[in-house]
């Protein structure tokens, strides 16, 4: 039982993590709750810290729109969060698109999708165009041009405010990542994912590979859903540095070898 | 009670306390000068457009006008505007306004007929004028040098227009585009009550309990005063009648209780109906008190022809075995030889049999003139007798979908308005009635039944004739810029009063040319022969809105002659022109305007002219200083060997010299310079005046220099020289001054009171006057004196007297000289719509008019247009024998014309309908028939 | 020639770059195009009532960040958020007033929680004693609108259900007194929308008695026109401010004035028939 406690100690404290962030929306609105108020796309917390999407402002700004100072702060406020220490885990501890891409993906591996299907088709680099394109757009038609076609948004608001049709999308993604591509949405599309990951490039919490203890076998990267950001496992010892792990933890808890863990971002040496 | 209620009374009884408070509003002025400094100013103005004379302000800011306001103090419209009126600010800003002179040259840079038009000074656009106008005088005399005037000219322009054309050229070839429009009113006025304009006033719509429109499609041509009208029907819908007759259905036939649709021209008809029902079925309903005081019976021939060219004319040489006759086709001749004769036809029969005519009988017409004579009343009894109903209604039913039974009953109706005891009848009329070729007949006809039921001259009470242009009465009329006329009511064949004029204008006895007879229709006419070789087209636009418009296109451009025309913007009359001359809009100048009720009404200049535009005025003087006393004194030829006096001695005599200037005799003498410019005066304060002052655009003016101004009040001189015919002679206008402190007054102004009801002695003071102690003086001074005769003809030559009275005319029932055929099968009838104005120069370049009617349609019963196979919006050719246009079917919408008859708009240069027009006039007033020629239609 | 000939070209490393980023380009242009397509027809949909506060359509779609707090804040679930199906701009706040209408609370608690101004409390303030103080009279939701043939008190019965249901009765709707002629003794009692003092707050829609409501709320863009700044009231003096907007630069155009002068008056066309 312990055993299964650290196998899945990550995995349930970001379920934990994204339920009860969904809970308090919820509450808030259906109960006057208000601990959390809003959505993720910009809340209340407790009432006086305003918490706003920082690339929703981006495109915002990109539409042309001059915006209050709240909506200002709370965007400031989240990216220093995830800038200088949560890294990119906004996508494997708030959003709560990451359960469904995850149970995508845990079915994949039960059904043995990965190993008959295809090579994939779509590169990690487009979720980059897909910013470069939302900025654009947004200047284009003046308005957040990401933010009316966001699954992540229909989501969240769908379980605060009632889904309606957003159950298709999120529906989408689910078979998109199950059938097209691994890890298509989080992975490949979503320029939420690919802001925060170029955001955090430069933030605290890293998991960190002790290579004199890796056995290669390959565990971690079966499971990690950026896995070319662990190309040195098993090479050499380090952080991962690229902003694209989400710090989900899962690495560390199927590594049965001791050889990843999490840690404080080491500046100085490179190569850690 | 509810608050929209609460302010309804509110606003009631703010209007009433300005009204109480009269002419003047001084908080409006406080509020002008306080905005002054927010960056616009306001300043009264009237609308640029129709006769009904609204007053409007202009706001102005950074040299531009750039809104309008309906004038709340203003009495005829309350701060109301038509659309037209609603739009004032816009049209002077179009994005092609002509902003320097255009000459078509040659590759040589010289004048050249087929050259194209390149732009160049004012020194140079001078030159050629002058050139132009010096090789007509020397071909033709006076008589070759002609000049399209305006009903929209200012006072001032048109005062000095005929000044320097009269008293300068000695040229009475200057005539308006009234004459298309009023002419027949004018003849009828000056027939039947010796004097011009209306007795009533816009007074009598709300006083009256009857509203009867004959030929007048108010709702869309005078639409405020159709506002005026509707609220009176409102206000009592039991008592107040409103009667529409027309010969289609139009937007006034809504309100209306009664419609009455008529076959073109029988209007004669209902007319002598209405007036037998009263003398053979109401007897009792005739005020004899009245009729015997102040009125006497006439006649006059019937056998007038119908105002177009005669057998002999030039451009009717030689005549050929086909038919045709110079440059008139054969097709043309059918129709231009009734001039010369006619048979009488079994529709007219009846109403000449007094006469003397039967069915199939020929007619021969020829030139009457104006004469009449006194008749009696069993005569005039006599010449009615044939207006039985059963006559009136067999001729007169213009829809053949109603039955004749349904069409007597309205007629007996009609009668019985007019007929009912105590009952106040106002008729209104305006094209229908005017634009007839029996115009100046159908209008004394009007004045017959209101005669003799006494229901004139009095407040709710009389046949009105309403105006179509802003300035038909105070320019064309008063100041009198038509080729017979002089200022206020003379005549250049009086020798009486071509000495006053003479006397006022400083020139010599004898240089006044006393043949008056180069009416508009002659003009273009005696381009076609070959007489006039230069014409100026002034505010008006007449190779498009003259009828069988291809003859007079052709006339300008192919002949030996210099066409000018002066323009703010490129229309048609530009575009035959050889030299075109850029030209201040309205409210680029200092300016007046005299409306339908003879009220007066005066502007300033309120923004500098676009481009290097002047005003017409400018042009005028300007182009005065181009001729001397030995340029234009001497002896002058006229046709039919007649001759004009050398006057230069006279003029030596009277200290001019053979190089004096016409500038200097009649723009520049003492009078004028005495008129000071004062910039402390609050009249003149704060606003331009180019013409005097110059302004900032330093246009380079007619001597190659820059125009300085010239130095004194010009428009205030024109105007008070213009004024002071009228002062005493029942045309008082009030000076100059006053009418920029007040929202206009109607004329006579007799001790700073305004005139409501003319003839009337209580509200009259002329008439109080002539009238010794009577209710009413018809003291109009001309025709005042008659020979006696019975309806065909003068028995007795010696002239009777008949002072102060006016005339009731036995005027018969005549076919119009064209009519449906079997070749040619439907009636054709032109005319406004309420969009646009006139020709459209203007309002086709304001985008919301042009946007709401971009083009004209042509409006035919939904009945022929399934007979003939058209489609709604199908593309058909509408084809008269002088020429044809492509138009669009409309079956549905405002006009709905009964079947036989189609109506087309004439706004739309690109649906000419003036080259398919008949330039058939009354003979009496000269004034063109637009209402009525056959066509036949074909798609296209 | 040689190179003409060479029939396998040379792939450098150069080449492969700049074509991998031409196809990506073009790719996200593809893909840009239908995004923007899809864009443009969400923000289309016009009939749509915003909360009290809301800036004008086009910049309210450019500042609202569609988190959903007005709502929430919202005591009478008024205000909606637009899911996918609803057809309108996804994820931003509206309401039905026939379902919920503003119950035009006067603290406005959906206006304040707004995060990013999308909803303006400037535009719902007046001063009050030199106090800024929120004034829900003062927002402009939308026009309420009668649709006389289905609106029975223009038959003459007495109804006045929206009139009465209204938060600023006799000022945003008031009866006009008409005599009804067909009975000759009785008066229509007419509503009528005045439009300065409307909030669009859809009370009178809510309580319309038809079946599908005789009077309804829409969006001002929708339900009034706008005269141009060229007219101004004589009558009224305070509509002259409109001046101070008008523009100087006064040329119109149509296709009457399109060609310049010359080439208008150097043609022959018109002038003579063929």
């Amino acid at each position: 039982m312990s055993n299964f406690l650290k196998k899945y100690r990550f995995l349930m404290l970001r379920r934990v993590s994204q339920i009860g962030i969904m809970a308090l929306y919820f509450s808030a609105n259906a109960y006057g709750f208000n601990v959390l108020t809003g959505t993720l796309s910009s809340s209340l917390l407790f009432g006086t810290i305003p918490l706003s999407d920082p690339f929703a402002v981006a495109q915002m700004f990109s539409a042309g729109a001059l915006l209050g100072a709240d909506v200002l702060v709370g965007a400031l406020i989240v990216l220093l969060f995830y800038v200088s220490i949560g890294g990119r885990a906004f996508c494997s501890w708030v959003c709560p698109i990451n359960m469904i891409t995850d149970l995508a993906n845990w079915l994949r591996r039960v059904l043995l999708l990965d190993k008959t299907e295809k090579r994939v088709w779509l590169g990690r680099g487009v979720r980059y165009w897909v910013i470069i394109l939302s900025l654009i757009l947004s200047a284009f038609t003046s308005v957040a041009a990401f933010e009316i076609i966001s699954p992540i948004s229909m989501l969240h608001r769908g379980i605060v405010f009632g889904m309606g049709m957003g159950f298709a999308a999120v529906l989408s993604i689910f078979l998109f990542d199950l059938f097209a591509v691994k890890n298509g949405w989080c992975g490949h599309i979503c320029p939420l994912g690919g802001f925060y990951s170029v955001a955090s490039k430069l933030s605290i919490i890293r998991v960190k590979h002790n290579q004199p203890n890796c056995t290669l076998c390959m565990k971690c990267k079966d499971v990690c859903p950026e896995k070319q950001i662990l190309s040195f496992i098993g090479k050499e010892s380090g952080d991962v540095r690229s902003g694209e792990c989400t710090n989900c933890g899962r690495c560390i808890e199927v590594c049965d070898d001791d050889a990843l863990h999490f840690g404080i971002r080491n500046y100085i040496n490179k190569n850690g | 009670m509810s608050l929209s209620r609460r302010d309804f009374l509110k606003t009631t009884a703010a209007v009433s306390a300005a009204a109480a408070v009269g002419i003047t509003v001084p908080q409006e002025a406080r509020a002008a000068v306080a905005k002054a400094e927010s960056g616009w100013r306001w300043d009264k103005a009237a609308c640029r457009f129709c006769g009904t004379g609204c007053g409007i302000m202009l706001a102005t800011k950074g040299g531009k006008i750039v809104a309008v306001k309906g004038d709340p103090a203003a009495p005829v419209n309350r701060g109301l505007n038509c659309i037209k009126g609603y739009f004032n600010a816009k049209i002077m800003y179009g994005a092609d306004r002509l902003k320097q002179p255009l000459l078509r040259v040659g590759e040589d840079g010289k004048f050249d007929k087929n050259g194209k038009f390149q732009p160049i000074s004012w020194k140079r656009a001078f030159d050629e004028m002058e050139v132009n106008i010096k090789k007509a005088l020397k071909a033709s005399g006076p008589e070759g040098v002609g000049v399209f005037a305006s009903g929209q000219y200012t006072v001032m322009e048109g005062y000095a227009a005929q000044k320097m054309m009269k008293g300068g050229f000695r040229s009475n070839a200057i005539d308006p585009n009234a004459r298309h429009c009023m002419a027949s009113a004018v003849v009828g006025f000056y027939q039947t009550f010796g004097i011009d304009e209306p007795s009533g006033c816009y007074d009598d719509i709300e006083l009256t309990d009857t509203i009867i429109t004959w030929g007048a499609n108010m709702a869309e041509m005078h639409p405020i005063l159709w506002s005026r009208v509707s609220d009176r029907k409102l206000s009592s819908p039991d008592k107040v009648k409103v009667v529409n007759i027309s010969t289609y259905r139009h937007r006034c036939s809504d309100l209306s209780d009664t419609e009455i649709i008529f076959s073109p021209n029988t209007d004669l008809a209902l007319w002598n109906y209405v007036a037998r029902e009263i003398v053979y079925n109401y007897p009792e309903a005739i005020d004899w008190d009245f009729v015997k005081k102040h009125i006497v019976f006439a006649a006059s021939p019937v056998n007038m022809g119908y105002g177009m060219r005669r057998a002999g004319e030039k451009s009717l040489l030689p005549v050929r075995a086909d038919g045709s006759a110079g440059k008139y086709s054969a097709k043309e001749m059918e129709i231009i030889n009734h001039e010369m004769e006619t048979i009488v036809s079994q529709k007219e029969a009846p109403a000449l049999a007094p006469y003397g005519y039967k069915a199939g009988d020929k007619m021969v017409h020829k030139p009457a003139g104006l004469k009449h004579w006194e008749i009696s009343f069993e005569e005039y009894k006599k010449f009615l007798a044939p207006y039985t109903l059963d006559y009136v209604a067999k001729i007169s039913k213009g829809d053949p979908d109603e039955s004749i039974d349904s069409f007597k009953k309205k007629l007996k109706l009609l009668a019985k308005l007019y007929v009912e005891k105590g009952r106040k009848v106002v008729s209104f009329w305006t094209m229908g009635m005017n634009q007839h070729t029996r115009g100046t007949w159908v209008n004394t006809l009007a004045y017959n039944v209101h005669f003799l039921l006494g229901k004139q001259a009095k407040p709710g009470n009389g046949a009105f004739s309403l105006t179509g242009q802003p300035s038909a009465c105070g320019t064309a009329r008063e100041v009198g810029t038509f080729c017979h006329r002089l200022p206020a009511d003379m005549m250049v064949k009086s020798g009486k009063h071509r000495k006053i004029v003479e006397k006022s204008w400083k020139i010599p006895d004898g240089t006044l040319n006393p043949v008056g007879n180069q009416h508009i229709m002659k003009i273009h006419r005696d381009i076609e022969d070959g007489v006039i070789k230069f014409a100026w087209v002034n505010v008006c636009n007449p190779y498009q809105d003259s009828a069988s418009a291809n003859h007079w296109i052709k006339a300008a451009r192919k002949m030996d002659n210099f066409i000018v025309c002066s323009d703010g913007y490129p229309g048609i009359s530009a575009k035959v022109a050889d030299l075109i001359l850029p030209t201040a809009m309205i409210y680029e100048k200092w300016g007046a305007y005299g409306n339908a009720e003879r009220r007066t009404q005066h502007w300033r200049q309120q923004v500098l002219p676009v481009g290097d535009s002047m005003s017409d005025t400018w042009q005028w003087v300007e182009l005065s200083k181009r001729f001397t006393v030995k340029d234009v004194w001497g002896q002058q030829p006229l046709r039919g060997n007649k001759k004009l006096p050398n006057v230069i001695a006279k003029a030596k005599a009277m200290g001019y010299n053979e190089d004096t200037t016409m500038f200097e005799i009649l723009f520049a003498n003492e009078r004028a310079k005495s008129y000071k410019i004062d910039l402390k005066d609050p009249i003149q304060a704060g606003y331009d005046n180019s013409e005097c002052n110059g302004d900032s655009r330093d246009v380079i003016g007619s001597d190659g220099k820059v125009f300085e101004g010239y130095g004194y009040f010009l428009h205030k001189y024109l105007f008070e020289e213009y004024a002071n015919f009228g002062r005493g002679h029942a045309h008082d206008l009030a000076d100059f001054d006053t009418y920029h402190r007040v929202r206009g007054l109607k004329w006579p102004v007799v001790d700073g009171k305004e005139t409501q009801w003319r003839f009337n002695a209580k509200y009259d003071p002329y008439a109080r006057k002539a009238a010794n102690g009577a209710d009413f003086a018809f003291y109009g001074p001309l025709a005042k004196a008659l020979s006696q005769g019975d309806l065909l003809g003068i028995k007795d030559k010696t002239k009777k007297s008949l002072k102060n009275k006016a005339k009731i005319f036995a005027r018969p029932y005549m076919d119009p000289p064209e009519m449906p055929d079997s070749k040619y099968d439907t009636w054709m009838c032109t005319g406004r719509v309420l969009e646009h104005w006139h020709s459209g120069t203007m309002t086709m370049r304001v985008p919301e008019l042009y946007r709401a009617v971009p083009e004209a349609l042509c409006f035919i019963n939904p009945g022929d247009a399934k007979t003939k196979g058209f489609k709604q919006g199908e593309l058909i050719w509408v084809e008269s024998r002088r020429g044809k246009v492509r138009a669009r079917v409309e079956t549905r919408g405002r006009n709905r014309v009964p079947k036989g008859l189609i109506f087309v708009p004439w706004f739309d240069e690109k649906v000419f309908i003036n080259k398919v027009c008949l330039d058939a006039t009354c003979p009496m007033s000269k004034q063109t028939d637009y209402k009525k020629c056959a066509v036949k239609l074909y798609k296209a | 020639m040689s190179n003409l000939d060479s029939k396998k070209p040379v792939i450098t490393k150069r080449r492969r770059f700049l074509s991998v980023m031409a196809q990506s380009v073009g790719l996200s242009a593809l893909g840009g195009m239908v995004w923007t397509g899809y864009i443009e027809e969400a923000k289309s949909a016009p009939l749509i009532l915003r909360p009290p506060g809301a800036k004008p359509e086009t910049d309210f779609l450019r500042m609202c960040i569609k988190c959903g707090q007005c709502a929430e804040a919202c005591p009478f679930d008024t205000l909606l958020m637009a899911k996918p199906g609803d057809n309108k701009p996804m994820g931003t706040p509206y309401f039905i007033p026939r379902d919920v209408p503003c119950y035009m609370c006067t603290d406005i608690p959906c206006v304040p929680v707004c995060p990013t101004g999308a909803l303006d409390e400037e535009s719902v303030s007046s001063v009050v004693e030199g106090e800024k103080v929120l004034d829900i009279n003062k927002s402009k939701m939308g026009l309420a609108v009668v649709d006389e043939e289905s609106c029975i008190a223009f038959w003459g019965i007495q109804c006045d259900a929206c009139y009465r249901a209204c938060p600023l009765m006799d000022k945003a709707i008031v009866l006009e007194y008409k005599r009804n002629k067909r009975t000759g003794k009785h008066a229509l009692l007419i509503p009528k929308v005045m439009s300065e003092a409307c909030t669009g707050c859809g009370l009178c829609e809510r309580a319309c008695v038809t079946q599908k409501a005789a009077i309804f709320v829409l969006p001002h863009e929708i339900a009034q026109g706008k005269i141009g700044g060229h007219y101004i009231k004589g009558w009224d003096p305070d509509d002259e401010k409109r001046l101070n907007d008008v523009s100087v630069d006064v040329t119109t155009r149509t296709k009457r004035s399109e060609l310049v002068p010359q080439d208008y008056l150097n043609s022959d066309e018109v002038l003579f028939d063929e």
